[in-house]
């Protein structure tokens, strides 16, 4: 069984160090290989040019900062599959945010450059040190249309997808089974409504012990994202998940099947999603409810059909014996 | 020079006034109490930077250390308050006090009493909400937002930090009126709107916004109020009322309030970039229609801080599309500003240097602004550390920087002495260092799900949280640095020349003496 709510970077105490440091040396190599191509082919030309006006004193300078620049565009490309962007998505939402997120970083990041690019070159070339006497222009009407118009035009090509995921992510109809999620402070509530394993009802704690909390213990892998009872839900399947609260707001948040919706009290409100993998996905209460609002984790199991069938068998006759005993007892 | 009176009859009209601490209690004059204003609002810097300095110390580790989730919470809450209501907000009051009667050619502000009387009510505020952290059951822990039900939950607390608010908003509205009648009335011969230093018109349009959402803000609280004590129900559903209706009339108040700290920023950087770039500011009127196109867009985006508490399709589209739309403006304003120093002849003072380092690193909380204004990220993001750190791009390397700019760039008018450049670029260039060392790898963090307002994490997230907590304890010690730099200019600060910044021409630079006398423009100059 995999766990994906965790990121790709397994840490077991003793392979924090371990993993940090074969991390770093991955990126390290790759920087390195990047930033040599990027300084051929862009870097190199512009500094020859520009170090011809301002001489050699300006290049360290110019390729200080040139290097700033280029370490800040790979360190946020850099996200892509590692402990520095959203956990591998599960679910056909959790994809299209994703990758929209990625495309629209580009995007920034095209900006970023192309900005700053000129602000640079403009402080190091527009300065009275170097003898540069100002120029006393102040409006250009079509600049200033033509830098409306574009970043319009740009702003467009971004809702579009984001339009259609809107709409894909509020489509709740035709699931194949009902959850619905009790906020509590502080654990979750789980019935499940409607679909196979209807009749199911448990709450869901944390299982962390408080000695780890305390320090007086080591911390285990799933520190605070572990609880007593995981909501079980089979693979393929699309599960709407009802949504409520019985005293303050809380939120129910898993970002590998990616959903997060308010808990609000005498309200409903629901979500969706399908997920693709089994596994093991982890979340957390998102809406700030009281003292222990960081101790109310969510963990959801996905499991293969047959496997759930026999999970809800259990659970069902498991429940069976203790409503038996519950009227014996009356 | 005409405009000012000479020094034995400027001395006659001094020579009534209480001294010592009387003259700041009943001082009606605009320099007084914009000085007042500022060493207040320094004051909540420092008392909410140590609340941060505590939330950053416990989440320096994994597990609990040294503040139980309790106190946490009171921390963050308190954090959020201070330096919102405390220390952004009437810092640029303060600066608005100073500069706007300087910079339109006034002798004073509209309602001098009324500014005496919006200024002594923050103190009182203050009291009681830092006071409210020893009343049984502690301070309010509910967020800055302080959402119901958890609101209603709350001890004695939360009823002080409701007071505090009605006279935190009542100081603001009696502000802006002020700030208002002055920018309308009292402008100097031939100095027509369109002939208005831009940090004047933000300032205007910030107070029309203040106008408009503080009453607001005042009702919510009321609501609050009798929820807790009188039996209503607005926000609970048991009796009819609705949570998720608190958060639509916070959201009215608190967007335009984001725009309440960040445009007179853009007021500030806007007198500093010309100056030090010896060039006019490129595209006056179009920054001034794009200030306004912020300031009517704002009032229609609050939706946008809500869409994980559910709404209808057709609304998350029109929040998504509207909030998106904020971004032409700002970016306007930064292709201006580029623009502006395109060709100029610079020179990089600390001001300068705070200004070019507010641009960038306000570029980037605006690019995780337009990330966040996208639905389905945003229900990813929304609550976690990716939040914190859009947010603190926008308002510590944003409004806090442009604040820096200005005390350094209006410091030599308002004492005639010179700050120490060298410890002033010390000051930017640690700044600058620690505050991305604390705020980058938010982001990372709220990418990678750590949710915002909890006290303790899980251990993928340590090394993150690590690096942030080193970076904040540097941030915080470097604005001491900032404390002394204004105190040994203040006191021993070498003498400043008449014209400390030649590329300077706003009135203030142009038409009085360095320092500025204690009343200035008594006859006003005429401007061409």
């Amino acid at each position: 069984m995999r766990d994906f709510g965790k990121g790709n970077v397994a840490i077991v105490n003793n392979d924090v160090v371990l993993t940090n440091r074969i991390l770093a040396d991955d990126l390290r190599n790759w920087l390195k290989r990047i930033s040599v191509q990027v300084c051929n082919v862009l870097v190199a030309p512009e500094i020859c040019k520009i170090s011809n006006h301002v001489g050699g004193n300006m290049r360290s300078k110019l390729v200080a900062t040139l290097a700033g620049v280029f370490t800040l565009a790979l360190y946020s490309s850099m996200a892509v599959g590692s402990k520095y962007n959203f956990p591998e998505p599960q679910s056909i939402i959790a994809r299209e945010t994703y990758d929209m997120h990625i495309w629209i970083m580009w995007i920034c990041l095209a900006i970023f450059v192309g900005v700053f690019g000129v602000m640079f070159y403009s402080i190091l070339k527009h300065r009275k040190s170097v003898g540069y006497k100002a120029a006393n222009f102040h409006h250009s009407t079509t600049v200033e249309i033509i830098w409306t118009v574009i970043p319009c035009i740009i702003l467009v090509v971004m809702a579009v997808p984001a339009t259609k995921t809107v709409i894909a992510m509020k489509d709740t109809s035709s699931s194949d089974m009902t959850i619905k999620a009790t906020g509590y402070q502080w654990m979750w509530g789980y019935d499940y409504l409607q679909g196979e394993g209807e009749g199911i009802s448990f709450f869901s704690k944390l299982s962390t012990p408080r000695a780890q909390i305390e320090n007086k213990a080591p911390k285990g892998e799933n520190y605070l994202l572990e609880v007593d009872n995981r909501v079980v839900v089979p693979v393929g399947k699309k599960v709407r998940v009802i949504i409520t609260a019985n005293d303050v707001l809380h939120a129910w948040w898993v970002p590998a099947l990616g959903v997060k919706q308010d808990a609000i009290p005498g309200f409903i409100r629901d979500t969706w999603f399908t997920a693709d993998k089994a596994g093991i996905y982890r979340g957390q209460c998102a809406e700030l409810c009281g003292k222990d609002h960081g101790y109310m984790p969510i963990v959801v199991e996905v499991m293969e059909a047959g496997e759930y069938t026999k999970w809800v068998a259990a659970q069902l006759s498991a429940s069976a014996i203790k409503t038996s005993m519950h009227i014996e007892n009356k | 020079m005409a405009a000012v009176h000479g020094d034995a009859h400027g001395h006659g009209h001094d020579d009534h006034h209480p001294s010592g601490i009387m003259r700041w209690v009943t001082t009606t004059n605009h320099k007084d109490i914009g000085t007042m204003y500022l060493w207040f609002s320094f004051a909540m810097f420092l008392v909410g930077g140590t609340l941060a300095m505590g939330i950053r110390a416990e989440l320096y580790q994994p597990g609990i250390q040294i503040l139980e989730p309790e106190l946490f919470n009171q921390f963050t809450t308190l954090h959020g308050l201070i330096m919102v209501f405390g220390a952004i907000m009437p810092a640029f009051v303060g600066f608005a006090n100073w500069q706007v009667p300087m910079m339109i050619g006034a002798p004073d502000m509209a309602f001098a009493r009324m500014n005496n009387w919006s200024f002594w009510l923050l103190p009182v505020a203050a009291t009681l909400l830092v006071g409210s952290f020893f009343v049984p059951g502690g301070a309010a822990a509910g967020g800055w937002t302080f959402y119901p039900p958890l609101s209603t939950q709350g001890g004695l607390g939360v009823d002080l930090m409701i007071f505090s608010v009605h006279i935190l908003g009542a100081s603001s509205i009696m502000g802006s009126i002020n700030i208002i009648t002055t920018i309308l009335n009292m402008r100097a011969p031939g100095m027509t709107m369109m002939k208005m230093p831009l940090f004047v018109w933000t300032w205007l349009i910030t107070a029309y916004l203040l106008v408009l959402v503080m009453p607001v803000l005042a009702g919510v609280v009321t609501m609050l109020l009798t929820d807790r004590h009188f039996g209503t129900s607005f926000f609970n559903a048991a009796g009819g009322g609705d949570p998720v209706m608190f958060q639509h009339i916070f959201w009215f108040f608190g967007h335009p309030e984001v725009y309440i700290m960040i445009l007179p920023s853009f007021g500030i950087v806007s007198e500093v970039i010309p100056t030090f770039s010896r060039k006019p500011l490129f595209g006056y009127s179009s920054m001034v229609y794009a200030t306004a196109s912020i300031a009517i867009l704002s009032c229609v985006v609050w939706a946008h801080h809500m869409f994980t508490a559910g709404m209808p399709t057709v609304g998350q589209l029109f929040f998504m599309y509207a909030t998106m739309l904020i971004a032409v403006p700002t970016g306007v304003k930064v292709f201006n500003w580029t623009a502006t120093m395109w060709r100029g002849s610079m020179t990089f003072e600390t001001p300068m240097l705070f200004a070019i380092g507010f641009i960038f690193l306000f570029v980037i909380g605006g690019f995780s602004g337009v990330i966040c204004a996208i639905v389905p990220i945003d229900i990813q993001v929304q609550d976690t550390y990716y939040v914190i750190a859009h947010f603190h791009y926008v308002l510590v390397s944003g409004s806090l920087f442009a604040l820096f700019a200005g005390a350094y760039y209006w410091i030599p008018k308002w004492t005639g002495r010179m700050y120490n450049e060298t410890l002033g670029k010390w000051h930017f260039w640690l700044s600058m260092f620690f505050f991305n060392l604390t705020f980058f790898v938010q982001h990372f963090l709220g990418l990678a799900g750590m949710p915002r307002r909890i006290p303790d994490y899980n251990l993928q997230f340590a090394d993150f949280n690590m690096i942030s907590s080193l970076g904040a304890f540097g941030f915080g010690l470097t604005q001491l640095l900032f404390l002394y730099i204004m105190i040994n200019c203040i006191r021993s600060g070498e003498k400043a020349p008449q014209m400390p910044w030649d590329g300077a021409t706003t009135l203030e630079w142009t038409h009085l003496p360095t320092p500025a006398p204690y009343h200035s423009f008594e006859n006003p100059p005429i401007v061409k």
